[in-house]
């Protein structure tokens, strides 16, 4: 296999590396650049741990070669809290509310709530449900999550 | 999990790159566009390509436009573009119905229709609308291109009439008529990401004539040409459902599997027929649920 050197912004710092044509971009995250934010949870696209911003949307990087993000924009948790409002605001909630438990979907649903926010910034129940259908928790029976969402976009 | 086959990756910028290596790899060339069945496929040993060819660098293969009561969904076109469009949204509300059943936003981010139909699973939920709206398929190969009917592209599950050396650039669909209703029902376990058990789409005109496709009732997804005729011509009466109901029952092939038994399945299906239509037909009036909003879990 013939490897590519591919060069992407990583949370808004430009990143160049070597990769082989089956290095999958979640990999490369967390073993090569130190991101630990996605997670490796079903590694097929089902439970959204591994989410992250590529180029302004939500993306399951467990679904993504490495090779792929050439070009591309990729902001994760360690980069969107410093750089988006409302995941600030999100986090702050969450906190305050203990609305996550053991934390392993935090990132993911954190993110997509930022997407969902910066997109409609008062979603109904049922928008919010829509948005994070793709990230399972196993923990709060989403109750909390959903809430702590809700209020962050009331600005409670 | 790290993929353990071995392959080349390609980027070509133009299609006459793209199809050259599609006529030279053959089956063991794969497309590459959203990724997210094949890097499935990829991890799981389901696939083993020499090469996978990402196609996003192609321009050509972009693109969702609207014009003349025609819809181009380029190759590219995403689901979230496809929800986005206003377009999409206000002239073929079936397939926007349909698009927001697909998965979830993370993956509607990446995933294609045209890779929906390439992927060809028997419950792929853009298929009934499209089969709706007799879309059709453009392919592309070194000796021309062809448009290839809906009704004809699925062959079997997880196959299709694209020949190995060709690649899909397109899927065009027209506008049924000035006005209409219709509902894409899906059957799943749960509100959220799942796949369809089973799933209904249904449309009607002003003249009476209906129109119904399925996906997950049988080896690959498409129109119910019995069904359509018992309803032709009819109001939604008891009886005419009833004759459509049979009709349905008499042409679609359920299995049973780990989402559902087929004896589930032939039940939800009428249920599904029946609610689906009512709707089409409140929906052609203004009334009825709002579209999106429309499923069975």
């Amino acid at each position: 296999m013939k490897n590519h050197n591919i060069t992407f912004k990583l949370n808004g710092e430009a990143v160049s590396l070597s990769v082989a044509p089956n290095d999958v971009l979640l990999d490369v995250l967390r073993g090569r650049l130190g991101i630990k934010s996605p997670k490796v949870g079903c590694d097929r696209g089902d439970c959204g741990t591994c989410t992250v911003l590529l180029n302004g949307r939500t993306v399951r990087s467990c679904l993504a070669l490495a090779v792929e993000a050439d070009g591309a924009e990729i902001v994760t948790l360690e980069g969107a809290n410093t750089t988006r409002e409302w995941t600030r605001k999100l986090q702050a909630r969450f906190h305050s509310k203990n609305a996550f438990q053991c934390g392993f979907c935090a990132p993911g649903v954190i993110l997509s709530a930022t997407e969902l926010l910066e997109k409609n910034a008062k979603p109904s129940s049922h928008d919010i449900k829509e948005a994070i259908a793709g990230n399972l928790c196993r923990c709060t029976g989403y109750e909390p999550i959903v809430e702590a969402i809700s209020e962050t976009a009331k600005g409670k | 999990m790290p993929i353990t086959a071995e392959f080349e990756y390609v980027k070509p910028r133009g299609m006459e790159e793209a199809l050259h290596v599609f006529s030279l790899y053959k089956e063991k060339a794969r497309a590459l566009a959203g990724g997210t069945d094949l890097l499935v496929h990829l991890k799981e040993g389901l696939a083993s390509p020499e090469v996978v060819v990402d196609l996003k660098g192609i321009d050509e293969l972009g693109g969702l436009s609207f014009s003349g009561g025609a819809l181009r969904i380029g190759a590219l076109t995403t689901f979230a573009a496809l929800i986005e469009s206003a377009a999409v949204k206000k002239n073929f509300p079936v397939l926007w119905e349909a698009a927001l059943t697909v998965a979830s936003t993370g993956v509607r981010n990446r995933a294609t229709v045209a890779g929906n139909i390439c992927s060809a699973v028997p419950s792929a939920d853009s298929a009934p609308a499209l089969a709706l709206y007799e879309a059709e398929v453009l392919v592309a190969g070194l000796k021309g291109g062809r448009r290839i009917p809906i009704g004809e592209w699925f062959t079997g599950p997880k196959r299709t009439a694209r020949a190995p050396e060709e690649l899909v650039t397109a899927v065009e669909l027209k506008v049924p008529g000035k006005k209409h209703g219709g509902c894409y029902m899906k059957l799943s376990r749960y509100e959220g990401e799942d796949l369809a058990q089973g799933g209904i789409a249904a449309l009607v005109l002003p003249d009476n004539t209906y129109r119904v496709a399925a996906c997950a009732l049988g080896p690959v997804p498409g129109r119910c040409p019995r069904t359509e005729a018992a309803l032709n011509g009819g109001k939604l009466s008891p009886k005419v459902l009833e004759k459509a109901r049979e009709a349905l029952l008499a042409e679609i092939a359920p299995i049973s599997d780990i989402r559902s038994s087929r004896e589930y399945r032939l039940h939800m299906a009428q249920v599904m027929l029946e609610r689906s239509l009512q709707n089409a037909v409140s929906r052609l009036f203004g009334k009825g649920p709002k579209y999106g909003t429309a499923n069975i879990c």
